[in-house]
């Protein structure tokens, strides 16, 4: 039987016949996986804090928000954390951005491509990898120390630059790829009707460019935003911060103690009193938040960005 | 394998034209040969690229013809290795001395890409920015308006001036780059393989366009189509590729001629191969 098959039975048959992909379905399955494990790390983790945290805030409210620090953990408060954290951002944002953006800017458009640069790129993504206490003792030593007569010692603009070097590599390096992913093609035609590099690079790259420097940007404010050790060696203190009523605001920056929401986090998780366990939850909270507002603000105004830059 | 095949200026060859003096040349390329690093990629190229025709060059892939397309408005000093010997001359003026800008050659020189390449911005906007940086100060709604009609297309987009240019057709865009290179009001066009990437009907549009264009401008079109460099062209330069015993690839120009007598009666055995279909 069967002695005849048409030519549509061996089509369909060769269509139809259904091997086991084992190893593609065990890929799946394992892929799947790890990713449970990862979102499951962060759910406990987020879980955790927040059942620890949550008393505070709901008790606390705006009081835990608005209140100054206060060895009683009972009256204790992160306002002076969130005010230092902002401050750091805005001059990490003032320092790190133009910098990295301008040497990332550099190392695609104009350097040539020499042993030198090479030599350079590798080095600054072999810092990007340097663990962050050290840039914590550069800071120490150069901000704190050096500059003293530049940044007043240990005030919130030595601490704000240390995490600006320290993100720096990061921004470069986020930068650089962004430049690089610019089509070639876009840069011929703007030499072709006779714009120098300069022009290529401000009217064109730059602006195709900006979705994606500002998403590495986005991400290496975060890092700064988190980061509690860099800080401790550059100065930061818990209290005092804000609480001497007879400084002016420019004062406090240029001249005052300083303190951040991680190092608030880092000092009350030390304490042995039970208290300040759900103190330390309920800053770590403030934390995130303000981390998640950052990046929504960040990705808003890049789909602006990115608007702009394909509309004109 | 082959010697370098030496040929004569093409005035020579053409009895029915008026002698021809020195200044008819916008470019007269004199044993252009072009290095990338070590690697010579053209060798010995001699042209001369009259003003209002189009002139063609035609030729087998790695033959070097984009190379030396690329030499007229320096675009290959984008290339860090790329080096370049010999002479190019612009009216007279050598493109490749030291005082010459390659930005300012660049105004002078227009260039289309194979494919079609728009700014990521507005219609208007791609045509604007090259009359703005060059200073432009005169009605830009005008001048706009005029390059977009010169290149047939303003009957297209004039509703949508504001709209994103990459919301066009592949032919569209096409037409809006040399809408663009036009209006930097350059005297010479170079079109590497300007509808390679585009279909038949687009094609013949961009043809159409550049019988119109030469009565304004110099144009010098790259192109794999010989159909297309015979339908369009004045003149055609056949390249090909020169295989040495080493296994070295150099392009080098085999005839240079008025394109009826390259497609008629070609002097040399490997240009009759070439367009005949029988090359390699």
């Amino acid at each position: 039987m069967a002695t005849t098959l048409t030519t549509s039975d061996l089509v369909r048959q060769s269509l139809t016949s259904r091997k086991t992909d084992r190893l593609g379905t065990l890929l799946a399955v394992a892929l799947l996986v790890s990713l449970f494990c990862v979102l499951g790390l962060l759910v406990t983790l987020i879980a955790s804090i927040v059942a620890q945290g949550w008393g505070t805030l709901a008790d606390r409210g705006l009081e835990f928000v608005q209140g100054a620090l206060n060895p009683e953990p009972a009256r204790a408060g992160v306002y002076q954390g969130i005010i230092g954290s902002v401050l750091l951002m805005v001059i990490v944002v003032l320092v790190a951005f133009p910098l990295g953006i301008g040497a990332a800017v550099y190392l695609e458009e104009y350097a040539r491509d020499s042993k030198i640069t090479r030599a350079l790129t590798a080095n600054i993504r072999n810092l990007a990898g340097v663990p962050s206490i050290v840039f914590g003792l550069l800071g120490l030593a150069v901000f704190v120390k050096l500059l003293s007569g530049l940044t007043g010692g240990r005030t919130v603009i030595a601490g704000g630059l240390t995490l600006a070097v320290l993100v720096l590599p990061i921004m470069i390096i986020t930068a650089s790829e962004a430049l690089r992913a610019v089509p070639t093609s876009i840069r011929e035609a703007a030499y072709g009707v006779g714009a120098t590099r300069w022009e290529v690079v401000r009217h064109h790259v730059l602006p195709v460019a900006a979705p994606a420097i500002f998403t590495g940007a986005v991400l290496t404010i975060a890092r700064a935003f988190g980061e509690s050790a860099p800080l401790l060696l550059a100065g930061a203190i818990v209290g005092n911060f804000l609480s001497n009523g007879t400084m002016s605001t420019w004062q406090v920056v240029t001249e005052g103690n300083y303190t951040a929401l991680p190092i608030i986090v880092f000092n009350w998780a030390r304490q042995p009193q039970q208290e300040f366990r759900a103190i330390t939850a309920a800053a770590i909270i403030v934390l995130l938040v303000l981390l998640f507002i950052v990046n929504a603000g960040a990705i808003l105004l890049r789909d602006r960005f990115e608007k702009r830059a394909i509309r004109g | 394998m082959s010697e370098i095949i030496q040929r004569e200026a093409a005035p020579s060859e053409a009895p029915s034209s008026p002698p021809e003096v020195w200044h008819d040349f916008v470019l007269d390329v004199r044993e252009l040969s072009v290095y990338y690093g070590d690697f010579q990629a053209v060798r010995d190229v001699d042209l001369a690229i009259r003003r209002n025709e189009v002139t063609a060059l035609i030729g087998p892939s790695g033959c070097g013809k984009s190379t030396v397309l690329r030499c007229f408005n320096r675009m290959n000093d984008l290339i860090e290795s790329a080096r370049v010997e010999g002479s190019i001359t612009y009216h007279g003026v050598d493109l490749y001395g030291p005082d010459v800008d390659p930005v300012e050659v660049r105004r002078h020189i227009g260039m289309v890409f194979q494919k079609p390449n728009p700014f990521p911005k507005s219609i208007y906007d791609n045509i604007a920015f090259g009359p703005r940086i060059a200073g432009f100060d005169g009605d830009m709604d005008l001048l706009v308006e005029e390059s977009l009609t010169k290149a047939a297309l303003w009957g297209e987009v004039k509703d949508k001036l504001d709209q994103s240019a990459y919301a066009l057709s592949g032919g569209q865009q096409q037409r809006l780059c040399i809408a663009r290179a036009i209006a930097t009001n350059p005297d010479v066009l170079l079109m590497d393989e300007p509808a390679s990437a585009l279909d038949p009907i687009a094609t013949l549009r961009i043809e159409e366009l550049m019988a119109e264009l030469k009565q304004d401008y110099t144009i010098v079109v790259v192109t794999h189509n010989m159909q297309q460099a015979a339908r369009v062209s004045d003149r055609t330069a056949f390249f090909t590729v020169d295989v040495r015993e080493n296994g070295q690839r150099t392009g080098v120009l085999v005839e240079f001629n008025d394109t009826s007598t390259i497609f008629t009666n070609p002097r040399e055995q490997r240009t009759e191969d070439y367009i005949t279909g029988r090359f390699g």
